[in-house]
């Protein structure tokens, strides 16, 4: 779907050796259950996450954020096929979790959204672009396999 | 969609950060939106749109001039972008799947420059904001 040139490769590998998978995965996460709260759907395990707060305190938010980022930060380590990579991700997704794919777009812009606010004037219009076609692969690679 | 009292105050004082760099942040907008979203491109086919276009910066800027209209008007959005609606139903005609992606790279542009004070609050506030900005914008379409 997306192809990543050598350049956006090598800026993705590089910027991503500056990111805490625990921080901002819990930061994204945090970000997409308060802004886009029927996210919340997915996650009534999680107790509550009714206010900015309770999101923030709550303990799983919090290990499940650094869970999903650290397997986005995966996925780098496979930039040459992450659809294959993520075969498996995508069929827990479909059968076992029943996301809607949907979601997995709205938390790849909420991670680019994370790594502008990490980053600042340093996530240029170019880097942004690179995570733009990251985020966009991983989301086609994890809807894949729905049926 | 309703924006509350906090949320509405939060806009105008994100606004004045922004306000006074229409051109640069208008300019870098459509930077980040023509090359996250190539496809955005097709509408400028008669302008310069590279990086340092005057174009490009000049109309970056009427758009943020027009945010803060919009932000002013937050209570009546119809009446005061009606002209704006007008004219993207009747001349530009930007498909409305392309709003999403320059409300999105506006985000980006906002949690670049503000970095730790663009806050999940700062972020749903505008988030909100633009997406009843681009229903509006695309009202009279049909």
């Amino acid at each position: 779907m997306v192809n990543l040139e050598a350049a956006e490769k090598q800026t993705i590998t590089s910027f991503w050796a500056s990111v805490d998978p625990a921080a901002q995965g819990e930061n994204a996460l945090q970000r997409l259950l308060y802004c886009y709260p029927w996210s919340r759907r997915y996650f009534a395990k999680f107790g509550d996450l009714s206010t900015i707060s309770a999101i923030r305190k709550n303990s799983h938010v919090r290990a499940h954020g650094h869970k999903v980022l650290s397997a986005v930060g995966d996925c780098i380590g496979h930039l040459g096929d992450i659809k294959g990579h993520l075969a498996q991700l995508s069929k827990l997704h479909c059968e076992t979790l029943h996301v809607d794919p949907a979601n997995f777009c709205l938390l790849g812009n909420t991670i680019v959204v994370v790594l502008a606010s990490h980053f600042g004037a340093k996530f240029t219009p170019e880097v942004q672009a690179a995570f733009q076609k990251l985020v966009a692969e991983v989301a086609a690679g994890l809807s894949r396999k729905y049926h | 969609m309703t924006l509350t009292a906090a949320e509405k105050s939060c806009l105008a004082s994100t606004f004045e950060k922004i306000a006074p760099k229409a051109e640069q942040y208008g300019s870098e907008l459509f930077q980040r939106m023509f090359l996250g979203f190539p496809q955005t491109r097709t509408y400028f086919a008669h302008v310069d749109t590279s990086a340092n276009s005057p174009q490009l910066s000049a109309h970056g800027a009427k758009i943020i001039a027009s945010l803060g209209k919009a932000i002013k008007n937050v209570d009546n959005m119809s009446a005061a972008l009606s002209d704006l609606s007008d004219l993207h139903a009747q001349s530009i005609r930007v498909d409305p799947s392309n709003f999403k992606y320059i409300s999105h790279c506006l985000l980006v542009l906002l949690a670049a420059h503000l970095k730790a004070d663009f806050t999940p609050q700062v972020q749903i506030a505008w988030d909100k904001f633009l997406a009843a900005v681009s229903a509006v914008l695309t009202e009279k379409y049909r």
